[in-house]
């Protein structure tokens, strides 16, 4: 199979977050910006979760927070559903509630899981797991996949800090310092 | 992570626009694979120095992943390290592997030496990559420090530009 060009995402863009198609936190034109490619079954990423939520609300609107879905699915056999339930929540307006709640429920992320997450926010569940059921939301999972590999991710989760690769530790401080440093004053 | 110092080969490995050396190696006990009878296809040979070891498990892991994203640009990915077929059976049966591991082990070695990227110190291989054109030359390679973790942007892009179809900028 020949790809027609999978990607709608410009090459300058596969770092940094895209007004109007990334799930974005923080005001889009912020002075830093923040982009993960991750994994909702990656242990890595469920650690680094709860350090990105504490430099968020260190750095509050001086940041722009992005995910894109860079689901490992040989080694994370639920990571592609939840990646698409989360998009499935988008549809209905709670992305981050969702992405919150599954990095928050690692190791709960069967179908059922998934439905139960979707109730426990208010939405329609049962539409939510038909959209993935459906693959509905497979295309925007690949391209974001797409985006990562052509972008430079090596594995989960990867983040780039305006746009440059960051390789350091994942903790709260390491990445504010990191965050700040590399901030235009 | 654990800097290796006395061997840095960077530079040698065999360059763009050399034929690929021909080699023979075991992909499991019974069959093997070799190269000039996989002409007509692009190749990505994927060199690492171990099994098991985490980043390659690492590396070789986003490849797995990875393979539609080769395979929709006409490329089949082999990979080769000195390990011997058992252990490269077990390691491919832990981690899903769906491209196959070749071994590079009797005599150890000899088709890493003859790409110009095996490493004398350690009795294991570069962690290098080598992109081979449907009439079997060399059109892209690139060694990468042995605890770093290359991603395949590299390879993606060569096998692109393979296509005559570079990203539009």
């Amino acid at each position: 199979m020949k790809s027609e060009t999978i990607s709608s995402i410009p090459k300058s863009k596969l770092t940094l977050p895209i007004a109007g198609r990334d799930h974005v936190q923080g005001p889009i034109d912020a002075p830093i910006t923040l982009l993960e490619y991750g994994d909702y079954e990656c242990p890595y990423c469920g650690a680094a979760y709860p350090e990105i939520k504490a430099v968020q609300e260190e750095l509050g609107d001086r940041l722009c927070f992005a995910f894109r879905n860079f689901p490992l699915v040989n080694s994370h056999p639920h990571a592609q559903h939840a990646a698409e339930a989360a998009e499935a929540a988008c549809v209905q307006g709670r992305y981050w509630e969702m992405h919150d709640l599954l990095f928050e429920h690692q190791k709960a992320l069967e179908d059922e899981d998934l439905a139960q997450y979707a109730s426990a926010l208010g939405l329609d569940a049962r539409r939510v797991i038909a959209e993935v059921l459906a693959g509905e939301h497979v295309a925007r999972v690949r391209e974001d996949f797409h985006s990562g590999a052509r972008g430079g991710v090596n594995g989960t989760p990867t983040l780039f800090i305006n746009g440059v690769r960051y390789s350091g530790l994942l903790d709260a401080n390491t990445l504010l310092a990191a965050l700040t440093q590399r901030s235009p004053v | 992570m654990k800097i290796t110092t006395p061997q840095n080969h960077q530079g040698a490995a065999l360059a763009a626009g050399t034929p690929a050396p021909e080699f023979s190696l075991h992909s499991t006990p019974d069959q093997t694979v070799r190269l000039s009878e996989l002409r007509g296809q692009q190749l990505v040979l994927v060199f690492y120095p171990a099994d098991w070891s985490p980043v390659c498990g690492d590396q070789i892991a986003l490849y797995n992943e990875m393979l539609s994203e080769f395979q929709d640009l006409g490329a089949q990915l082999l990979g080769i390290s000195v390990d011997g077929v058992w252990c490269h059976a077990a390691f491919s049966q832990n981690r899903k592997l769906r491209f196959p591991l070749l071994a590079d082990f009797e005599p150890k070695g000899a088709v890493a030496r003859l790409y110009g990227v095996y490493r004398d110190g350690d009795g294991t291989s570069e962690r290098a990559l080598f992109v081979i054109d449907a009439d079997g030359v060399i059109r892209w390679s690139y060694i990468s420090p042995v605890g770093v973790n290359p991603g395949a942007e590299g390879i993606l892009s060569a096998l692109e530009e393979l296509q005559g179809k570079p990203e539009a900028k």
